[in-house]
């Protein structure tokens, strides 16, 4: 035990010692949880419309009105032809192109039907689909008004109305859905890479070869190198939650120490890998191409951008033996959703099995003897 | 007792000495390779350390010297072959024997970003023991680097680095020190303050197995076993290996050294020829007459100034040489086929 101590006293003064690892262990929650939410933010807002407008009358200036007033269109231009509305397209001025055609008014009121002619730059797939959804819902509902306005059938068509209420997430903000994945990404970096760096590191410089010849147990060692990175680990988790509490207003609905265990446990997991990742490498740049390469997939496979369920079923066969997979839908559960213990149990003994197992191979691969 | 590797190979079952005790290094023909077989770093290596004994292992830079420490402080293990420190079996008993041995790599291996005090107190612990309990045996060192107890190891002087690794290598009181190149890369008086430090280390009963690349510090060694391309060349006292030295050498000088140099290496009668210092140490095969008369007419012959030739005993370098070259030795020389 006196040993452990001794470890535990020097890792974390050599970790205190090191300004640039300390200050981006402390930097790197406020920062990336401050900045990426809102620049991660998948609503699509200010679509640029070019409109053609070849009819100039009250109808296509209501429509024109209805659009600028919906929030997410910005009016960039009002071409007099197609073609000059689609070199704005072609420039990056415009995303989506709204043709009116002439006559739109006269032939509404007489034949009761018009096309309308909508163009989208898809090179950014997400927001011309989006967009253009958005562009639909306004003319579908501009078509409404106008149904009503004509007066021309005596009774109104019969309307489905669909009033959706969104649970756990009410005003459906984005960042109520990406703060609690940052802030597993950001578990995972932490412990992922600093905890790949270290064995290597004291191969790198040689003192592990100092260390070797030594009678200190493998077990000591290992978790004299587990345990600070824990420790931080769960620092990094607290400046995250007071982060997403002072910034976003997130509070866990669920047990904080619930929270607490379930990272306790997943950290363990991933320490493991990282401890695996050391010491399989033999210098520093090794360890962080073959611990890059895992948590790439760790994080985009995860679900932190899109939903695992969507994903095709070998991708959702890898997703499900990742650790982070499940460990980001127990987050989100315990604080969007106030999930209790019983819910996560499942999620919490996975986790556990990986930590059990990563860090027995840990510990097998560390060898003193060559 | 002494015996070399090419005289053991007939007889591979002549076992060491059975008395550990007394010898706290011995290694049995130990071979190792890199590579898949591709580099011989260790080829049947054989040798007895005696107790209390200050033992050197001189060799260039890749003979196998760090090869062989590493095989001996069980951080890695040999192809073929037994070897036992202190009575344990390094493949067995490794961890008897990590906590009987000191160790100083060639390379620093200390916590650069730990203050000189912080590294000897955490070495000990491991160790299983504290800085106070052997004092005495360090405090000679420990004392030239005290003023500087706080400083971060990092930014110590090499001479210090040095000081403070052979204290962290000490500071459980072990029977046997390994060194591995401990003067590489440190200034001269430095080096000769470390081999005193050795022979104080030596009086307190430690054995000692040093390894350098310098020949000019094996005098400073009870014994020695010259390496090179992993097999060891001789074993003895540094002037049992000289006396050793099969024929006579002359130290050759004249004005135009260089062109001396080519004119000897071109002579029939010299053996051998090379530069030692800011002399020429020559060999001459077979002949009659008197060698220094010969070299100086052969000299002058040439159109040399200023020859003087000298009769002088062979030092451990030129042993080196001599055994490194055995092979490719013949009348005249290389230069002329």
């Amino acid at each position: 035990m006196r040993t452990l101590r001794f470890l535990l006293q020097k890792e974390f003064r050599q970790m205190f010692r090191d300004k640039t690892i300390l200050v981006m262990m402390f930097l790197l929650p406020v920062i990336q949880l401050g900045i990426l939410p809102l620049a991660m933010d998948l609503d699509v807002k200010n679509i640029n419309v070019a409109i053609v407008d070849q009819d100039h009358s009250a109808y296509t200036q209501k429509l024109i009105t209805k659009l600028g007033a919906s929030g997410y269109f910005k009016i960039v231009t009002v071409a007099p032809a197609y073609k000059q509305a689609l070199f704005s397209l072609e420039n990056g001025k415009a995303d989506i192109v709204l043709e009116i055609p002439p006559s739109f008014e006269r032939h509404l009121i007489k034949e009761g039907n018009q096309s309308l002619n909508v163009t989208a730059d898809a090179i950014n797939g997400t927001k011309s689909g989006i967009g253009t959804a958005y562009l639909l819902a306004v003319i579908r509902d501009f078509n409404q008004d106008i149904r009503l306005m004509s007066n021309r059938q005596p009774v109104a068509p019969a309307i489905i109305d669909i009033a959706s209420s969104a649970w756990f997430n009410p005003h459906q903000k984005f960042t109520w859905y990406i703060v609690p994945g940052v802030l597993v990404l950001l578990l995972t970096l932490v412990g992922g890479f600093l905890s790949s760096l270290n064995i290597v590191r004291e191969k790198e410089i040689g003192t592990i070869e100092q260390i070797n010849v030594t009678p200190i147990k493998k077990w000591q060692f290992i978790l004299g190198k587990l345990i600070p990175f824990w420790v931080v680990g769960m620092i990094v988790l607290t400046i995250g939650l007071l982060v997403a509490r002072l910034f976003y207003g997130i509070i866990p609905l669920g047990s904080i120490l619930l929270l607490y265990l379930l990272a306790a446990v997943y950290l363990m997991a991933l320490l493991g890998f990282g401890l695996l990742v050391s010491t399989i490498s033999n210098n520093q740049l090794q360890s962080m191409f073959i611990a890059f390469f895992f948590i790439m997939i760790f994080v985009l496979m995860s679900g932190l951008f899109t939903a695992v369920d969507s994903m095709p079923v070998w991708a959702r066969t890898i997703a499900t033996f990742l650790p982070i997979t499940h460990f980001m839908k127990a987050v989100r559960m315990i604080i969007l959703k106030g999930s209790t213990f019983s819910d996560v149990l499942p999620i919490l003994v996975f986790e556990l099995l990986f930590a059990i197992g990563l860090n027995a191979l840990a510990i097998r691969n560390y060898r003193k003897t060559q | 007792m002494v015996k070399c590797s090419s005289m053991k190979k007939n007889n591979p079952n002549s076992a060491p000495a059975a008395d550990h005790a007394d010898m706290p290094i011995i290694a049995d023909h130990i071979s190792k390779s890199y590579n898949k077989g591709a580099v011989n770093a260790l080829r049947d290596v054989s040798f007895e350390v005696k107790k209390g004994e200050l033992f050197g292992l001189i060799g260039p830079d890749g003979a196998g010297k760090t090869t062989l420490f590493r095989i001996l402080t069980t951080l890695l293990q040999a192809d073929k072959g037994q070897a036992r420190v202190s009575g344990y079996d390094v493949v067995k008993d490794y961890k008897q024997i990590r906590s009987s041995v000191g160790y100083m790599p060639g390379k620093f291996s200390l916590y650069q970003d730990l203050t000189v005090e912080e590294n000897l107190t955490f070495f000990a612990t491991l160790f299983g023991t504290s800085v106070a309990a052997h004092y005495e045996l360090i405090k000679d060192i420990y004392d030239q680097i005290k003023p500087f107890s706080d400083r971060r190891a990092g930014k110590l002087s090499g001479g210090m680095k040095q000081k403070l690794a052979l204290c962290c290598a000490l500071v459980h009181r072990p029977t046997v020190l390994f060194l591995d190149e401990p003067t590489t890369g440190v200034d001269v008086v430095s080096r000769r303050e470390f081999w005193e430090m050795l022979q104080q280390l030596k009086r307190q009963g430690i054995t000692i197995l040093v390894s350098t690349p310098y020949m000019e510090e094996a005098v400073r060694c009870d014994r020695i076993a010259l390496i090179q391309n992993g097999q060891l060349l001789n074993i003895g006292t540094p002037s049992q290996i000289t006396d050793t030295f099969p024929v006579k050498l002359y130290a050759v000088k004249a004005a135009s050294i260089y062109t001396l140099l080519k004119d000897l290496r071109s002579w029939t009668q010299a053996e051998s020829c090379y530069a030692f210092g800011d002399l020429l140490h020559v060999t001459l095969g077979p002949h009659t007459g008197d060698d220094l008369a010969l070299i100086r007419e052969y000299a002058t012959a040439k159109g040399h100034d200023q020859v003087t030739v000298q009769r002088i005993a062979p030092s451990i370098e030129d042993s080196f040489i001599r055994l490194t070259t055995t092979n490719s030795l013949q009348y005249g020389s290389a230069d002329q086929s």
